[in-house]
């Protein structure tokens, strides 16, 4: 048993911090934002420039086969930071769709240009009605010869305006709410059929509500079995589940730091408020969610190593879990502690709570989570 | 980064769990299943066992009897136990003023003492809170004076747990008015045998008889029962409670605890059918199954630290484990109130030493509920916690 970083990690967090210490104060933030599709290509360069891009691939694959801790690392970081470019939708989960699923020939087509920064990706998955519900797939994919047709629509698609290959649930046999006949799909942006209609999040970020109308598509864009993909689905998903974990750990800690840090010198009565009880106990509370939530972002990190895939989804909903209520905890009265100046689009506070609260609604929600751990029995 | 124990951990549990099957006495077995008070001979009785195999006082350092074991093979140790369950080795004793002993007192002291805490040959009670000085322990007033070769001391205690079984106590004593308050304090250690000492019991909320108020007249201690210098008691008890930082979480009480709640649940119908197909009444036992997790790993980190870097160093996240420990064993004693319901009603107004056979398991569960508000006030309550959590970790 060991939670210590390996000398390797220590010097990832180490270069992940300092590149986005130079890199993305809140002012360069804002700037980045503007940038067509809302982020930086000159940041997600330095990115692949630091083989950040190519951290969960093979060797054989052109990465350095880093692991979940090695994800865990650098989602804090990209957290702390308040990172707009899209990591999770490229690396992790476009990664992950091919690292488990993908052919040579589909990995040699995708992983360089992933990379090296070329390219990015992202997950068309949710519905108009699916909600949380990975398996509730409407859109459908038609063989048509050796190929597919696929018609549907997708929602809320992360980092969808820029990407240029969607990675697209259809379903190939069967009803909306079946299991089985799930497929997963590679589909260029471009393609014919397909529209994207771009906007802003929340949390800053940008997504693309997506149209797919007889959008036709090769033998070879079929990632893992065309009829029988749900595994893969939740699979990945749980990673990503788990990169939101630490992304959100990374939240908190610079939420607590930043808050902790004006109430020691925003000054009432004569006093810094970080004086008064009652805050000096909200904040040890903020700390003692923060702590709960780590260790839990640490829990679901070593799950999505194991070999049993309920225990791996019971350990890493459970997390979501913690990190749902940790997050919202840590969120809320950080803008409570901030007072007024936290309701501002100025203050930097506001957008990690932003950030925070759109993650608890990414992936399934607390009580999603909630009830999945509770219907598998519990942890105990 | 590592969560897997090793083979050899793996081992040593599988070692520990084996003793407990075949050692723990069962009748104490069932009795701490069902929340039930033990006599003092019950707990002796065990802690006993535990000290001829070794185990009595194992983290001790190996020359006082300790057993060498790692941080992690400790903590596989008491959760084991907890989880058993069978009686922790009594802290007063064992965790407390043994440790203050060894690494304070003097040798003839420790020949005198040491052995005689682990077989429990003597059983210790703690003279820390007294009727004005709760969270503010310092401003304690309980009062030794040097008189030829002799202490006499006079003043009183209280919220001193299980005196009436006591033959030893560690008393903070005054020994200096003019000295900052922190700083006029003595750690003496007498028998509760001596003539001027009175006990009076306390009845809790629970109908129990845990905890007392003892009373000191004039009582004569021998000089030499002074450990380490005089006007350092307020050190020597800091490092006493700072010495027990995992254990305070009591993991292995919560767990054993869920799996007494999900075995009552699965019996005990509501709406007819059981209450543990109760969609309300599954996700409160989820969410605390969940921060329970949470907190095992909170532990496991503190622990591992500990492994890493020794006991010096606090680690910031073992602040979390006394106010999350006590939140949720507080939250598994409601939901078997709620497992109850209507049932939690009857009083047993015997009460329960150990000895009443006759009272039915379901009476034990309304006391305990009442009896564990507790444990967010004992040993610094929360809000000291969060205070300390304030000024040591966020530097507020």
């Amino acid at each position: 048993m060991d939670f210590d970083l390996s000398e390797e990690q220590r010097l990832l967090k180490e270069s992940i911090d300092g590149l986005l210490t130079d890199s993305y104060d809140f002012e360069q933030r804002k700037k980045y934002m503007k940038e067509k599709g809302g982020w930086s290509r000159a940041v997600w360069l330095k990115l692949a420039e630091q083989g950040l891009l190519g951290l969960p691939f093979s060797e054989a694959d052109g990465g350095f086969g880093g692991g979940g801790v090695e994800t865990m690392i650098v989602m804090e970081a990209l957290g702390k930071a308040l990172v707009l470019e899209p990591y999770l939708a490229t690396v992790v989960i476009g990664g992950g769709f091919l690292r488990h699923a993908g052919t040579d020939a589909q990995k040699a087509a995708h992983v360089p240009s992933i990379i090296d920064g070329s390219k990015t990706l992202a997950f068309a998955q949710l519905e108009k009605n699916s909600r949380y519900d990975l398996f509730d797939v409407s859109t459908t994919a038609k063989k048509k010869g050796e190929g597919w047709i696929i018609d549907g629509e997708k929602f809320v698609v992360l980092n969808g305006e820029s990407a240029d290959t969607l990675i697209v649930t259809a379903r190939t046999r069967g009803d909306r709410r079946d299991k089985t006949g799930i497929g997963v799909f590679l589909v260029p942006a471009n393609a014919k059929g397909v529209a994207r209609k771009g906007y802003p999040t929340q949390d800053g970020l940008h997504a693309a509500d997506v149209t797919f109308t007889g959008v036709e598509v090769g033998a070879d864009a079929v990632l893992g079995n065309p009829e029988d993909s749900l595994a893969l689905i939740e699979r990945v998903v749980d990673e990503a589940r788990v990169a939101l974990c630490a992304e959100a750990v990374g939240l908190m800690d610079e939420s607590l730091k930043t808050t902790v840090e004006y109430i020691k010198t925003r000054k009432q009565f004569g006093v810094a408020i970080g004086s008064f009880q009652s805050l000096q106990h909200r904040a040890s509370d903020m700390f003692v969610a923060a702590e709960q939530a780590r260790s839990m972002s640490m829990f679901a990190t070593m799950a999505g190593d194991f070999e049993d895939a309920r225990e791996r989804t019971n350990a890493i909903a459970a997390a979501k879990v913690q990190i749902g209520k940790s997050l919202k905890f840590v969120g809320q009265q950080s803008i409570q502690l901030h007072g007024g100046i936290g309701m501002t689009m100025e203050a930097r506070i506001g957008h990690y709570f932003k950030r925070l609260t759109m993650i608890e609604n990414t992936f399934g929600d607390t009580d999603y989570h909630q009830r999945r751990v509770a219907d598998a029995g519990g942890l105990i | 980064m590592d969560l897997a124990f090793t083979k050899e951990e793996q081992a040593f549990r599988e070692e520990v769990r084996q003793f407990f099957r075949d050692n723990v006495p069962p009748d104490t077995r069932r009795k701490m299943v069902e929340g039930r008070h033990l006599s003092k001979d019950e707990m002796v009785n065990w802690w006993r066992i535990l000290n001829k195999k070794g185990w009595g006082v194992s983290h001790w350092p190996k020359e006082y009897g300790g057993t060498g074991w790692t941080p992690v093979q400790h903590y596989i140790f008491n959760e084991e136990l907890q989880a058993h369950p069978a009686p922790q080795p009594l802290a007063f004793g064992v965790s407390m003023v043994g440790p203050v002993i060894y690494t304070f007192g003097n040798e003839e002291q420790k020949k005198k003492y040491l052995p005689r805490i682990a077989n429990v040959d003597d059983w210790w009670c703690q003279g820390f809170s007294e009727p004005g000085s709760g969270s503010d322990l310092a401003s304690l007033k309980t009062k030794a004076e040097r008189r030829g070769d002799k202490w006499i001391i006079n003043g009183q205690k209280t919220w001193t747990t299980l005196a009436q079984h006591a033959d030893m106590i560690f008393c903070l004593c005054r020994t200096d008015n003019n000295a900052k308050k922190q700083m006029g304090i003595s750690f003496i250690v007498f028998s509760m045998k001596s003539k001027g000492v009175t006990v009076r019991p306390i009845q809790t909320i629970d109908g129990g008889h845990e905890v007392n108020e003892v009373f000191f007249d004039d009582v004569e201690v021998p000089i030499e029962n002074l450990i380490g210098e005089e006007n350092k008691g307020w050190d020597y008890a800091k490092f006493l409670l700072g010495n027990e930082r995992t254990g305070i979480a009591r993991v292995g009480v919560s767990k054993e605890r869920i799996r007494r709640i999900k075995d009552l649940a699965s019996k005990v119908e509501s709406g007819g059918k059981p209450i543990i197909q109760d969609a309300a009444f599954r996700e409160k036992l989820t969410a605390c199954e969940i921060e329970l997790k949470a907190l095992e790993l909170t532990q496991l980190r503190v622990v591992a630290d500990e492994g890493k870097h020794g006991k010096g160093k606090p680690n910031p996240a073992s602040s979390v484990l006394k106010i999350k420990g006590s939140e949720i064993q507080q939250t598994t004693t409601e939901l078997l109130m709620e497992v109850i319901g209507p049932f939690a009603a009857p009083y047993d107004e015997h009460g329960d030493d150990g000895s009443n056979e006759a009272m039915d398991w379901t009476a034990q569960i309304a006391p305990s509920y009442f009896n564990n508000r507790k444990v967010s006030i004992y040993g610094g309550s929360n809000e000291i916690q969060r205070n300390i959590i304030a000024k040591a970790v966020l530097g507020l």
